[in-house]
Formats: structure tokens, sequence, C-alpha cells
């Protein structure tokens, strides 16, 4: 990913079928308990190219905290506070024989962006999976921040309006749906880090 | 209209230091899952320049050891597998967390989807971790993993291999990956391994079997270094 001289990276490998029982054994699909007053529940099918569930996914979600700060020493941002005991941003969730996912969180707050502005409230996803060499990053947009998301620097980078709106998770009232596609016409839109 | 690409540019290209692509053919799992529309260029912003401190609740005194996670010995060839995790400067990655996984030395997976008739090992879940020392230094003492039969091709067999997976400094830095044992004949047959494309990068999955890190009259040792991607060449406090 980065060309400068230096030491050159292990290569990635696919995580396998047989991860669970040493990424999966503690519940980290819960970033604050489901009764948390501000909680939102995010759920999502993993697809494969054929249209199939993926069933043995492997989620991880990482974002800020209300305030749009990231629990890490690397945000300084003193003004913007941080609650490391309670919120730690990070989150695991395995897929089911359904392909199926899914996360209790609150909504980040927005976040500086590669220049000046801010960016739209995200989450960071990786995906990985049997089949998948490497991981697949994407972003978990919201459907009621439309006036942000139209500026966002990110959302704004992809062409095609279609592909652009695989980026936002869809309002189904008690959770926000976020299905994900590896592959084929529907394909979600993945990053290159 | 979206740019349609080959398949095998996707993902696949010099700058990519040796990683796999997505799509990799004789890797038949890829063929439904690798993403084939073109990625997305993510300029460094806080959202991926930051990540999790290691994503997961306090390390058991015994997570680092596979082989005394249950009441009687595993069977097979006790390993010491240790090295130090670096960043692309050669920074170690400080306090980071190891996870590992692997089949027992009969190449059975403690996974109720591995149906290979080899014999589960009571004593054995073949599942640990670890965080790294100031120096960017992990350590297990596992076994040896077994070599195992899959169904990617006729006769496919999996080179014996544990997975790792780390999370680095920053969401960039994330990886997972697997290290293998030197020599192991299966190598060429292997498209998960040989998907990696430079014959320069599949050594850097390879372990070197060490004497110094051998312990007499007990375990073998492997020396596996990990160089994560990601590392910080902005200062954070200019992101703002």
């Amino acid at each position: 990913m980065t060309s400068e001289p230096g030491l050159k990276p292990t290569p990635s490998q696919t995580v396998g079928p047989f991860f669970h029982g040493a990424l999966l054994d503690e519940d980290r699909s819960e970033l604050v308990p489901p009764d948390h007053p501000e909680a939102i529940r995010i759920e999502g099918t993993v697809y494969d190219g054929a249209g199939e569930p993926v069933s043995d996914a492997m989620v991880e979600i990482w974002q800020a905290n209300q305030a749009g700060r990231y629990n890490d020493p690397s945000d300084n941002r003193q003004d913007l506070p941080l609650d490391p005991a309670t919120f730690s941003g990070f989150g695991r969730s395995g897929t089911d024989e359904g392909g199926r996912f899914s996360f209790v969180t609150v909504k980040p707050g927005p976040v500086a962006g590669p220049d000046t502005g801010m960016q739209a409230p995200h989450i960071m996803v990786s995906v990985f999976a049997r089949g998948l060499l490497k991981r697949v990053v994407t972003r978990i947009y919201f459907p009621d921040e439309e006036g942000d998301n139209a500026n966002d620097p990110i959302l704004s980078s992809i062409v095609d309006p279609g592909f652009r709106k695989t980026l936002v998770a869809y309002d189904e009232g008690d959770a926000l749906r976020f299905d994900i596609y590896l592959q084929g016409e529907n394909q979600t839109a993945f990053f290159e880090l | 209209m979206r740019q349609r690409p080959t398949d095998e540019t996707v993902g696949l290209r010099p700058k990519d230091n040796g990683q796999p692509p997505y799509l990799y053919q004789d890797y038949v799992a890829t063929r439904l899952r690798a993403p084939k529309e073109p990625l997305i260029i993510l300029p460094k912003t806080l959202s991926d320049m930051t990540g999790p401190a290691y994503g997961r609740g306090p390390i058991g005194e015994l997570d680092d050891d596979l082989t005394r996670q249950h009441a009687g010995e595993p069977l097979g060839e006790r390993i010491i597998v240790t090295g130090r995790v670096l960043d692309g400067d050669g920074r170690p990655v400080r306090g980071s967390l190891v996870e590992v996984w692997q089949a027992n030395a009969a190449g059975r997976y403690t996974h109720h989807l591995d149906r290979h008739p080899a014999p589960i090992d009571p004593n054995f879940s073949g599942a640990g971790r670890c965080l790294t020392d100031n120096e960017g230094r992990y350590r297990f003492v596992t076994l040896k993993p077994g070599a195992y039969p899959w169904k990617n091709h006729d006769n496919a067999w999996r080179p014996a291999h544990i997975h790792l997976s780390l999370f680095g400094s920053s969401f960039r830095s994330r990886l997972i990956t697997q290290m293998y044992f030197p020599g192991d004949p299966l190598f060429e047959q292997d498209p998960i391994f040989q998907s990696v494309r430079d014959r320069e990068a599949q050594q850097r999955m390879i372990a070197t079997f060490d004497l110094e890190m051998t312990e007499p009259e007990w375990a073998l040792g492997y020396k596996f270094d990990i160089v994560l991607e990601g590392r910080d060449d902005t200062p954070i406090e200019d992101r703002r």
C-alpha cells in the first residue's frame, strides 16, 4: 500500500473458516448496553457474488464517540470529551448461517476531514472471510445526515451515485440496515487504504 | 458508467508490496467473494490513523501457552513461536494484541465445521493471545500444527500454518495472516500460499527455525517477525 523504502509488510492471508474460537469467544458486538438511552442497532447481511449469504465472515467496526473523538491516544483533542471506560469504539461480530451480523452502538459525532472541513458521521468497517485473501474496508454513513453526507469528502469522491449510496445505511425504524455485497451488480464500495 | 477493470488488476498492483490480490482463481472461494469494482482511494484522516487499543478484555495467564490450557498435556511436537511486530520503519509496535489459532498436531481444528477425520485432542483448543512488549516482541508456546486436507481441488492439502491476527497502531495496520514452517513440501500446490505471487513476499510468511529460541529438552524455537502497514508519517496534530 505504501511504496516508500523501508521494511516490506507481511502479506495478508485469509482468516479461513475456523477462527471463531480465537476471535469470537467473547461477544464484542455491543459497544453500549442495549438499554443505553441513545443506543442504535445496526444489522446487515454479507452476500457473495451469487447473492448467497456469507455465513463465515467476521465484521469489525471502529468509530468515534458521540462527540466525534476516537478512543486512541493519537486523537489528542482534549477539548472533546472521552469516555474510555464506557466506550471503546471497537466492535466485532461474526455472521450467522444467514450471513447476518449486528452491532449495538451509538451514533458517532463528526470527525475532521483530510483537508479542511468535517466528515459526515461514519463508522469504519473491515470484513474478513474465507475466500477473502485480505480484508475489505468500507464505511457506514447515516441516512438522517443528508446534508453532511452531501458535503462529505470521501462520499463525494465516489462519482457513481448508485455506488455511493451503498455506503449509506437504510433506516428500518428499529434498526439501521447495512448489507454488504462483496461482489456483483450491487457490490458495496470498498476502499484502498 | 463505472470503469470495469479486468479481474486480474483489482487489488493487485506493484505498490501492493507483495500483498495477494482479492481474486486468485486457483483459490476457488475467491471467485464469488472477491470484489471486482475499482477500490476507492481513502485519504488519511483520524478515522483510519487511529485504532482500537487492542479490542478486547484482559489477557489470561495461560492465554499465551496453548499447551497448558487443559488438565492434561496435548499430543504433538512442542514449539515456541516468537518474534517482533514492527511498523514499516522498523519501529516496534508496543502493547499490541496478537491473537492466534491453529489445528492440532493431527491437523484437526476444534471447530464444529471441521470434518477432517483426524482425532480431536481434548487437551488442545488451539487458540491463544498475548500483548507485544516494549520491543514489540510476542511469544507463544504451542504445538506444531498438522497439515490437513480441504476441498479446493483434487487432493488439496494446506501446509502446516498458524493464523495470526494483529491490530498494530491504527485501523490501517490491521492484519490477519498465516505463519508457515520452513521447507514445507505443500507450498507449491497451496493456492492460499501461492496467492502471494512474489517469491520474496512468500518468504515473509515463513518462520525460521532458531536454535537460540529452542529450549533444551523442552521445545523447538521458531522466529517470525511481522511488519505491519500504516506507519504514521504525518503528525496527528496537523490533521485536525
